[in-house]
């Protein structure tokens, strides 16, 4: 495990999405009301680019007639067959004990305790004075 | 939502060297003034002022909503120059063709609602412009790309011309009808078209659409677009049904039909019935000399989108054995929604000679691709 800079804290708006590579595979780097989530970029289903989907409330019911939108924003859905999955865990909705997309660790850190390493920006230079997302991959 | 993308590694795919026959691909118009070249003054005039009129209310609207943009399409289809999904060849290319090393495509287009048009005079001059289309800017600059001849089956004098203004062409390799129609499909006043196609070689794609102004299930309309998908079975087991029954493939033997985007998996059942009462009714349907199955075993095809997922994928290996292993082509659907993905969409490892038969050897073999 080693933990990658990939991006400088307010780089990414709330709602939006980064896609970066690290160490080969592609992840997406959500912040969902100001908390950073990390899933992979592949959709266990048919490999779909899960990340290019959008980020929606789950709609519940207890009985038909009945309904509430809950965890605005805290589901992914697919952008080809619309499976949803939890941002925060990488569960799918439809069947989470079982299919789940993979899901990253993600700490944002100021550029001072950085400086100290170990870590790998790539493409993202770091300076002491600000803070950064951290993915542990 | 925005997502910005950093350091983006090419996608390799891992079966590029599969080399597979994709049977269905829709390219679509950026705008329907792209027909405007290949339409007669007077009906560009007609286009322009009076438009298309299917047999629904709110003629332009989709009757369901499908959850994503241009009525069910893939997020990520939309080409980054813009455009609609499927009206960029270059991106068509980047996201299938290139991508899964697609040998030839066959080419479904859903556009102008041409074999639905209630002035059947304009339905011929859409038909036949929606064919130079495919024709001139799909197929002349990507042969990979096959057209399927529009045609409109209310308007048996002009799609039987239109058959024989693209036999022997090699840019087209099926005529397409829409399922839902006035009628089903084997009812005689349809017969012409179905002898004028296999006569001229073409086997006749039944792709899922069509605005009949029925209800889309036998019990009327359904309220969730839920329900509507699954009715695509429906509409495909009353059309075989009507096909054999009515005798279809005694009067024209050599007819090819393939059917798309209706699944595959009802059919076994749809058969065992079929041929249960054959056993029963017989006496009402004498032109029929053979079980109901033999017709459909040798005179249909199927592609596999939207395939069934069965909870243990192997059930899928006993569906493909009955139907047999030389009836089924995979199919991706591209751009819409609901496409199925060559490398994945198959979750039971299959015989390595099925495979080649269900990606490659059933399309060339029925086509006639080389």
């Amino acid at each position: 495990m080693a933990r990658h800079v990939v991006a400088s804290l307010g780089e990414i708006a709330p709602g939006d999405c980064k896609i970066v590579t690290v160490q080969g595979r592609e992840i997406g780097v959500f912040n969902v009301g100001g908390e950073h989530f990390a899933l992979i970029n592949r959709c266990p289903h048919e490999g779909a680019p899960l990340c290019r989907g959008v980020l929606v409330g789950l709609a519940e019911s207890d009985r038909p007639g009945q309904f509430r939108l809950v965890r605005q924003g805290e589901m992914l859905r697919c952008p080809w067959h619309g499976w949803e999955f939890d941002i925060r865990t990488g569960q799918s909705w439809c069947d989470p004990d079982s299919v789940r997309a993979r899901s990253y660790a993600v700490t944002v850190e100021p550029g001072e305790t950085l400086a100290k390493g170990p870590f790998v920006a790539e493409t993202v230079p770091v300076s002491v004075e600000r803070e950064y997302v951290v993915v542990e991959v | 939502m925005n997502v910005t993308v950093m350091d983006r590694a090419p996608e390799v795919s891992t079966q590029s060297q599969l080399g597979f026959v994709d049977c269905d691909v829709h390219p679509y118009v950026k705008s329907g003034a792209d027909l405007d070249p290949f339409l007669s003054e007077r009906w560009r005039k007609h286009r322009q002022m009076i438009g298309g009129r299917a047999r629904q209310a709110l003629s332009n609207s989709p009757q369901y909503f499908r959850l994503s943009p241009g009525t069910g399409m893939r997020r990520d289809a939309w080409p980054p120059g813009g455009g609609h999904p499927g009206s960029d060849l270059d991106f068509m290319r980047e996201q299938v063709l290139d991508k899964f090393g697609v040998t030839h495509g066959m080419m479904l287009p859903l556009i102008g609602r041409c074999s639905d048009e209630r002035n059947v005079e304009f339905g011929a001059a859409l038909c036949t412009a929606v064919n130079d289309w495919q024709a001139h800017v799909w197929s002349d600059p990507e042969p990979r790309l096959k057209g399927s001849v529009q045609v409109t089956a209310e308007y048996p004098e002009a799609a039987i011309a239109e058959i024989e203004r693209r036999a022997g062409d090699r840019r087209f390799s099926q005529v397409m009808i829409p399922p839902r129609g006035l009628e089903p499909l084997g009812r005689r006043r349809y017969w012409p078209i179905l002898e004028a196609a296999a006569a001229n070689g073409f086997p006749i794609a039944l792709h899922l659409g069509g605005t009949s102004g029925h209800a889309s299930t036998g019990g009327g309309w359904p309220s969730f677009y839920h329900e509507e998908h699954h009715s695509y079975v429906q509409s495909m087991e009353a059309l075989v049904t009507s096909l054999v029954i009515e005798g279809v493939f005694e009067r024209i033997p050599n007819l090819r039909v393939v059917l798309v985007e209706g699944g595959f998996a009802w059919m076994p059942s749809l058969c065992w019935r079929l041929d249960k009462h054959w056993k029963r009714l017989r006496e009402e349907v004498p032109h029929l000399k053979r079980l109901p199955s033999e017709y459909v075993r040798e005179n249909i095809w199927v592609t596999t989108q939207p395939i069934e997922e069965p909870e243990r994928p192997e059930d899928l290996l006993q569906t493909f054995e009955w139907i047999g292993w030389d009836r089924i082509m995979f199919s991706t659907d591209y751009p819409h929604w609901d496409q199925d993905d060559p490398r994945f969409a198959i979750k039971v490892p299959l015989p390595e000679e099925f495979r080649r038969k269900l990606f490659r050897d059933n399309a060339m073999s029925l086509y006639g691709l080389a």
